[in-house]
Order: C-alpha cells, then structure tokens, then sequence
C-alpha cells in the first residue's frame, strides 16, 4: 500500500498514527475479534476498515465527519491487538486520532449534553454521588428523557452503598513482604466501595503495607479515552503529584480498575513533549493491577477449608488486551481450594462497557451485554468475576434482565472472601 | 450514479437501509482484499442476510448486465475479492450460520460466510473437526476457501478443500439455482466431478450458497517437532527425506531466518535460537502410532544436519508455535512497511534448489524475501519485502516475484498453491497453459457465464496477447478496471 500522510502536520502524535496506519497489512486476522464486526458485520465498523477510514482522513481523501460514526463506535476495547500478528499499535493509533479529532469537531447537542456529564461528573466521587441520586430522585421523570441519558441512568444501582473510608496507610499483617501505593478510582469509590476495602484487605493479609495518598483523585483514562485530552492531562498531573509525596519508595502502584490500569500504562504517550513526560513514563512504569501484583508475590496462607465453588472468568478488555494480562487473575482464582474455574465461550469479546461506551452507543453496547449475559449463563457458574468495574455493572444488568440469578464480583472480592477478610 | 437510479432502486429493495452501500466512506474500505497493492472502488456493497436475497441480487445485476463479486472475509492475497469497476460488491459475511451437524454421517452443511475455524469450533464437542486449515482460518470463510480451493499445513495429509466438500448449493452467474454432489460421505453421485469444476474457480462460475463439509475425528494425539537447520538448502532436503522414509506427517513447514524473526516478534514462541531455517514437523494420530513414527523421524532428522531438534512441550507450546506459523505473513509487517506474497510451488525434490535460487535472485535485485511455506506440499510462500514509499521498489518487487515464480515453472512447478490466480498472477496464465488450454476454460466460464459478470478479469487472461510481465502498468490498469495505489 502506498502512504501520504504527512506526520508532521499531525502534531506530537503524528508519527505514532502514520507508524500504525503503515504497519497495517490489510490481512484481515483482526475482524473477528472485534465486537463491532461481529455485531455489524460490515467492513468500516472493523479494526481493518477503521484504519483505512482514518488513513483516508489523515491523507485528505475523506472527510473527517463522514469517517467519524465508525470510529465513534469503535469500543476501544483493543481486542485487536493481541490478534494482530503485524503489531499495529491500533490503541496509540485510537487515542491520537481521537485526541486530534475532539479538538476540532462539532457534536450534537444530546451527545453535547451527555458528553458534559461525563466530564463533568464521574471523575469526581462527591460529584458523581450527588448526580447519581439526583437522578434517582428523577426516575419520575425519565420518561421524558432522551434514550442516552435515561441509559445513563438505568446504570445506577437502586441505592447507592454507603461509603467506606480507607486509611492513609493499613499496615501489613504478619511479615512485611512488599509496600506499595493505592489508586482507590472515581466512579468505583462511589458505586462499589467494597472492592476498594477488599482490595487493601487482602494485600494486608498477604503481608504488604498499602500507602493511599490522600490528595489522589481521579486518573484521567476514562476522559482520554474519549479524546478529552486536556483535561484527562490535568488530572494526571494532579495523581503524578499526589504519589511522588508518598515518603520513602513503593514496590508497585497498585490499581484494581483495569480501565485505569490501562490508561495510566499510557502516560508516557499522553504526556508526549510534554515536560512532565519523564515523570509521567516512570510512574507508568510502576503501576501493576492487582492480580498482577499478588501473582508475582505469591499468594500465602488461604485458608484450606473453602466451600464447592463453581466460577466463570469473564476478560475485561482493558486488562485482557491493553494489558495482556490473563493468566495472573486465572493463576489467582486457581489457588481458592474446591474452586472450578470456567472459560466463557468468545470469551474475548468485550461485554459492550467500554468506559462511556454504553452512555454513548447504547444499541450496540446492549446488544454486546446480552451476547456476554448468555456466555456467561452457559457456563453454569455460580459466580462471574472480572478485574473492571465498568464491565461489573454492564454485565450485572444484562444478566439481571436475562433473569439469570448470578452473583457478580471482583476478583479480589471473592479472594477477599476465601480469605475471610 | 453509474448505473441508472432503478437498479439501486432494485438492490435496495431486496437489502433495504444500511445494507445497500453507495457512498464513498461505505465503498473505500472495500475497494481492496489482502493484496492491498491493487484497489478499485465499486459501484454498490450489498450486505445480503438470506440466500433467497443472495439470489435475487445476482439476478438484478444479471439482468442489468452489471458485474458482481462475492465477498466473503477478503482475505484473498491475490486480488480476488477486489471489486470490479462499477461493479457489485456482495459481502457474504453474514450468512455465517451453521445449519446443521451431522455427527454419525461426520458432515456439517454450513452457510459460505462461516469462518472455517468456527466449524471446528462447533462440532469439537462431538470429537469432530473441519482438517483444511489455511493459515487464516481464524478469519477466512468457506466460500473463499472453496473459490481458491484453499489449503493449508495440515493439508499435506488429507487434502485441499476441495477433498473435503461434499455437495455444494450455487446460484449460477444467471441467477439460476443449481446443487452438485450429495450430502452422504459415500455416494458423489454419477456423471462428472461438478463439485471438483466448481471448488477452485474463483467465483467466475457463481456464488456457493449452502455447503456440506466432511468432518474428521480429532487426532487422538499430535506430536510437533522442531528441527533448526544452519542453511535453508538442507531444510528443504530434509523435507524430501522424510518423505523418502515412507512416513506421512500432518503437517510439514518450513520458515526462514526472516520469517522466524518476525514470528518470534508477534508471538513470543521460543523457536530454537540462530537458524537459518525451521523445519516444524507434526506427527498425529493414535497414540502408539504417533510414538512409533516419532522414533522413525527422529532417526531421519539426524541424518539431515539438523543442529538442534526440539518437541512441543505440552497443548500450550505447540498452539504458539503453531500462532507463530500461521500469523507470519501479517508478522512480516513489523519488518517491512510492504510486502509480496508470492505463491509458487515445486516438485519437492526440487525445494533446496528453488530456495537457493531465491535466495540469489534476492541478492541480485537487494529485496528481501522471507520464506514460509508449506514444504511438505512443495508450495513455497517467499515475501518479497519492499518499501512503497521509495520510487520504483515496487516495480522491483514485482519483478522478483514474477522471476521467482518463473523459476517455479521451470523447475516443473506451477502458479499458484492456494492463493488463487486472481488478478496478481492471471497474466502469467500463459507461461504455464497452452492456447489451447486456456481456450477451453474460457469456453467452459462463457458456458456458464454468458454475460461475463461473475467477477470478470479475474484468474483467465483476457483475448488480446496478455502481458507476460508484471511490472509497469498491470494489463487492467491500461484498460481502467483497476486503480492502483
Ligand atoms: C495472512 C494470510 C495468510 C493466508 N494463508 C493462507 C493459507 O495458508 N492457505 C490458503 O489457501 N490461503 C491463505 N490465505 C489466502 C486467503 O485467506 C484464502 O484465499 C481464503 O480462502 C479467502 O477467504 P475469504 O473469506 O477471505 O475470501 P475473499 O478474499 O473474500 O474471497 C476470495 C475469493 O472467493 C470468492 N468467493 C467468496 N465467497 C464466495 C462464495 N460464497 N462463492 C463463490 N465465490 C466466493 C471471491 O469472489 C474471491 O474471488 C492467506 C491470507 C492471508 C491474508
Ligand atoms: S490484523 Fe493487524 S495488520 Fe492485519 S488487518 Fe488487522 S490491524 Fe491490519
Ligand atoms: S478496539 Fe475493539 S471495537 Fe475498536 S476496532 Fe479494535 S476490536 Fe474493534
């Protein structure tokens, strides 16, 4: 294939987009591990096609809003890339593009509004809390609302659970093994508190010292992942500051939402010419996800006496794909004592979440959920457990409305549980 | 609009809303298969959904005189699923159901938009599995396999696909709906072999509309055997020794320098460290069968100057090492900004001589080409890398590959092993048929296709005297059915 695109034009991301589109063979070995392909069957609305849609673009033979639905229903999910023997780095290729696109485009005014609430909203727990029950306040008036919107808010749990204040620093039970630092999220504080308790329950039990800066807030993934490049920068900063006060070093920087465990993998690129770049690169460098990190440590002193347990594994993208991790988690829940553990059928399709996904693309991302719902419910698991919040309460709802009564955790909730802490 | 508004018209009707494209961020990413070299945008793309749509379009167009392709993954590596200028694209991704499993008769009758690992898939259950197995398995559908008569590593043991279809559902270029072969494993019927006209024709004899495929029992056991060479030469002896002994492998591969490295890249394998080339031998059957001859072909890979012979470990190190294989054409991308595929085949006897050869005409143009290829079918995959940016490299390419595949036909080869003809090698037609040959299949597609719009200018060389090269302009871009990029 012949390329013209001109890098420079492009800005600081120029060259990780023209690297990617000419690394692109056009082999197709990428469409069927895409969601939207699956679903769409049509070839603008697969990784392939999308990489010649944003070719075309760059190069100036395509309108950049006629190409814009289909890589606005891209999920981002990067099920490509583990499927792409060529190496198309297809998610620096998705954020540049969308981070040079957001700068320059015009949504309508629903997408506006929604957008706004995203931004606005879930980076910020105080902020999220009251938005949240505001809006159950207003399911009254729902039906006057638009589909995205009231999709927004049929997300919500019925009732949000009370949260659960965390320490500055819970000390490690037993030996010291290992310190390291937490990243306790934004919208997983307000709507699942107890993943965060569980979490620094079970690093303390297996003899690590967790420091949680007080004065972290929100990553920044979810709003780079939607092309909102400035302000997912700010936030970084602030979360670049926050750790760097931690006193004495740390072993890793712990995370147990993948979405942010992907997202804060790419700083470096994020703060590309950046001066904080530097800064930004050794902090990526140190965060692990939490399988991860008790998979390399190893697990002690499980208790033995564990009840017949029957539980699917269900791969969140952004740990599967834009992370590569799928052993750890596995590796983990293995170690449980009675525990059968299940693999879900197309296991590596995303469940449709997606970050804002479902706010953005609800037809798709319900149609994704049900597909889930049902690999899920085929298994004849008990329990499902995934290493992302977000697909949590996609996969939960799905399953609900299935009326499959089947029990959604975080992986380390249920390690929590066999550990009985 | 290059057609007048009612045959849109008429194609919306039967694929209403968004299955009907005509716009040109619908069209672009069509307008090219796996052989991006080439490119041509169509007039419409239809997404048909039943058969019943399938042949009611091909009507429209046989009755506007409009030429078609049928497209199923576009995985074609030789232009095969390119659109024809102004022409019909028919994406037949989503007829991808599986209709019915037949495990006592081993037969499934699948829709031809199913992805060909997805039957394995289906019938693993019952023990089952679909054995052709092209590289693109994981993506690749039936109806292209069938088109191309597409083959793979395993094939060396049981056949292309063509041994494996069993009856076949085709709507002829006319419209007409015509079925070949019978749905039992035993009975084909009397009279000629329509099943073995069709299987291999590119599309130019209609589109397959429902296929019964034979199945086979999952080896109770395999055995992969690595075997690292210091000189492609001795690899491809080493092929003709085993051969010699009397075994007859699964699957018998071979992949260079070049195409280890990028593999390696891609997946991590742990092939044997410092070959110059990869001998992967895979041994399958029952259990004491399979121990048997691993005994034997370890005996033969001693005397062949193997400096290194390893076995997959356990399930997980052979699915890499088979990952590796199979993903090495697209792996070549991380060493390459571009690349040929080319895919000549020869005489076994003749496969150290022919890498040799390739090897020195690579020297002699400074292109390099990484080889993988099925070595225990003599069918030779060398990838001509090349950088499209650079003025006239391409050209070069080109022109190595057309040496190259000529050297193939010297040493009593052929064309084409899987890839199909399509446009990237249909003026070479000559160089291996007869007129009189290629008058005879040309009479046999206008028999069948009188209109001549069932993907026309593919894989049969046109009346006038066909250019024998490839470089410069390619015969249809003269003539304007192709653009390329
Ligand atoms: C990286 C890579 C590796 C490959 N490895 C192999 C290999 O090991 N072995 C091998 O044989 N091939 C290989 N191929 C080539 C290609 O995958 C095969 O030719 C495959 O069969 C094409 O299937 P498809 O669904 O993509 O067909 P397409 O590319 O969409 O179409 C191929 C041809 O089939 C015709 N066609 C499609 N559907 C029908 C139908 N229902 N009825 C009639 N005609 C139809 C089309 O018109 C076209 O001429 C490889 C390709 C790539 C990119
Ligand atoms: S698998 Fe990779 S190289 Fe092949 S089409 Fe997809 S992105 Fe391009
Ligand atoms: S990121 Fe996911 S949805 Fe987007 S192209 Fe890749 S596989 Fe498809």
């Amino acid at each position: 294939m012949q390329h013209k695109i001109d890098s420079k034009q492009h800005g600081p991301r120029g060259e990780a987009m023209t690297g990617a589109i000419e690394s692109c063979v056009h082999c197709g070995f990428c469409l069927a591990a895409c969601p939207t392909y699956t679903v769409l069957g049509e070839e603008m609305d697969s990784p392939r096609g999308r990489i010649y849609l944003m070719k075309n673009v760059l190069e100036g033979n395509l309108e950049q809003e006629e190409a814009q639905p289909f890589i606005d229903r891209c999920l981002g999910c990067m099920g490509c890339v583990p499927a792409c023997p060529s190496g198309v780095a297809y998610g620096d290729l998705l954020t540049s593009y969308r981070a040079k696109v957001e700068s320059e485009r015009q949504r309508p005014l629903i997408d506006t509004v929604t957008r706004r609430m995203i931004i606005e909203t879930l980076p910020y727990p105080a902020r999220f809390r009251a938005a949240a029950t505001a809006g159950k306040l207003g399911k009254l008036v729902q039906e006057a609302l638009p589909d995205q919107l009231r999709t927004m808010l049929n997300m919500l749990p019925a009732s949000l659970p009370k949260a659960i204040p965390i320490p500055p620093v819970v000390a490690a039970k037993g030996t010291k093994r290992a310190r390291v630092a937490f990243l306790t999220g934004c919208v997983q504080t307000v709507l699942a508190p107890d993943i965060n308790a569980a979490t620094v329950n079970l690093l303390s039990a297996n003899g690590v010292e967790v420091v949680i800066p007080q004065n972290q807030g929100c990553c920044g993934s979810i709003l780079s992942h939607i092309g909102e490049e400035d302000r997912a920068m700010a936030l970084a900063k602030n979360n670049l500051t926050a750790f760097a006060q931690i006193d004495g070093e740390v072993d890793a920087i712990i995370t147990n939402a993948a979405g942010c465990g992907s997202g804060m993998h790419e700083y470096g690129l994020l703060f590309a010419w950046q001066p904080e770049q530097k800064m930004a690169e050794a902090f990526a460098a140190k965060v692990k996800d939490i399988t991860v990190f008790l998979d390399e440590l190893g697990l002690v002193g499980i208790p033995e006496n564990q009840p017949e347990r029957k539980v699917a594994y269900h791969d969140a993208c952004h740990l599967a794909h834009a992370q590569g991790v799928t052993d750890p988690p596995r590796n983990l829940l293995s170690a449980i004592p009675n525990l059968t553990l299940c693999e879900l059928n197309d296991g590596g399709l995303c469940c449709g979440s997606a970050g804002t996904y479902n706010l953005e693309q609800p037809d798709i991302a319900a149609q994704l959920g049900r597909m889930k719902a049902q690999a899920i419910a085929d298994t004849g698991a008990e329990t499902v457990v995934m290493g992302n919040i977000g697909c949590f309460t996609q996969v939960e709802n799905h399953l609900a409305k299935m009326g499959a009564t089947i029990r959604v955790m975080h992986t380390v909730q249920l390690l929590a549980q066999a550990y009985g802490v | 609009m290059t057609h007048p508004e009612t045959f849109y018209q008429q194609l919306q009707e039967i694929c209403p809303g968004r299955r009907t494209l005509t716009r040109h961020v619908d069209l672009l990413p069509y307008e090219s298969d796996a052989l991006v070299a080439f490119s041509t945008k169509p007039a419409a793309v239809v997404l048909p959904e039943t058969e019943e749509e399938v042949v009611a379009i091909v009507k429209v167009c046989h009755a506007a005189g409009v030429p078609f392709v049928a497209r199923g993954s576009g995985t074609s590596l030789s232009g095969g699923s390119m659109p024809i200028k102004d022409g019909v694209v028919i994406a037949l991704n989503r007829l991808n159901k599986i209709l019915a499993v037949d495990p006592q008769q081993r037969t499934a009758i699948v829709q031809p938009g199913v992805i060909n690992l997805k039957i394995s898939t289906a019938v693993k259950q019952y023990g089952l599995y679909y054995a052709p197995d092209p590289s693109s398995q994981s993506i690749c559908t039936i109806g292209g396999n069938i088109a191309f008569n597409s083959g793979g590593a395993h094939c060396l043991k049981y056949g292309m696909t063509s041994n494996h279809i069993l009856a076949l559902k085709v709507v002829l270029p006319d419209g007409e709906i015509v079925e070949f072969g019978s749905e039992s494993t035993e009975g084909m019927g009397v009279g000629p072999d329509l099943i073995g006209l069709f299987v291999g024709s590119e599309g130019l004899f209609g589109i397959a509309l429902k296929i019964t495929v034979r199945l086979l029992p999952i080896p109770e056991q395999y055995k992969t055997v690595l075997a690292a060479y210091d000189t492609l030469e001795k690899a491809g002896d080493a092929v003709s020794a085993v051969v010699a002994s009397g075994l007859l492998p699964g699957a018998m591969e071979i992949m260079d320098k070049m195409a280890l490295k990028a593999a390696e890249a891609a997946v991590k394998t742990g092939y044997p460290a410092g070959a110059e080339a990869l001998l992967i031998v895979e041994l399958e059957g029952e259990k004491e069968q399979v121990e048997r001859e691993f005994a034997e072909l370890v005996n033969v890979i001693e005397g062949t100057g193997a400096y290194a012979v390893e076995v997959a470990r356990d399930e997980a190190h052979r699915g890499k090492i088979w990952k590796g294989r199979k993903g090495a054409f697209s792996s070549v991308g991380r060493l390459s900004p571009d690349y040929i595929v080319q895919d000549g085949v020869v005489p076994r006897s003749q496969l150290g001589k022919a890498l040799a050869e390739i090897e020195a005409a690579s020297k002699r143009y400074g292109l390099g080409v990484a080889n993988v290829f099925h070595a225990g079918d003599g069918n030779l995959h060398p990838l001509i890398m090349y950088d499209g940016r650079i003025e006239g490299q391409l050209e070069q390419a080109e022109k190595l590959a057309g040496e190259i595949l000529a050297t193939c036909i010297k040493l009593g080869g052929t064309l084409t092993g899987e890839h199909g003809i399509g446009v990237e090698k249909r003026d070479y037609m000559p160089l291996l048929f007869g007129e009189t040959d290629l008058d005879v299949m040309d009479n046999i597609r206008n028999q069948i296709d009188t209109k001549g719009i069932a993907n026309p200018g593919k894989k049969l060389p046109t009346g006038e005297a066909p250019a024998l090269k490839m470089h410069g302009m390619h015969p249809l871009e003269k003539a304007g059915i192709i653009s390329r990029e």
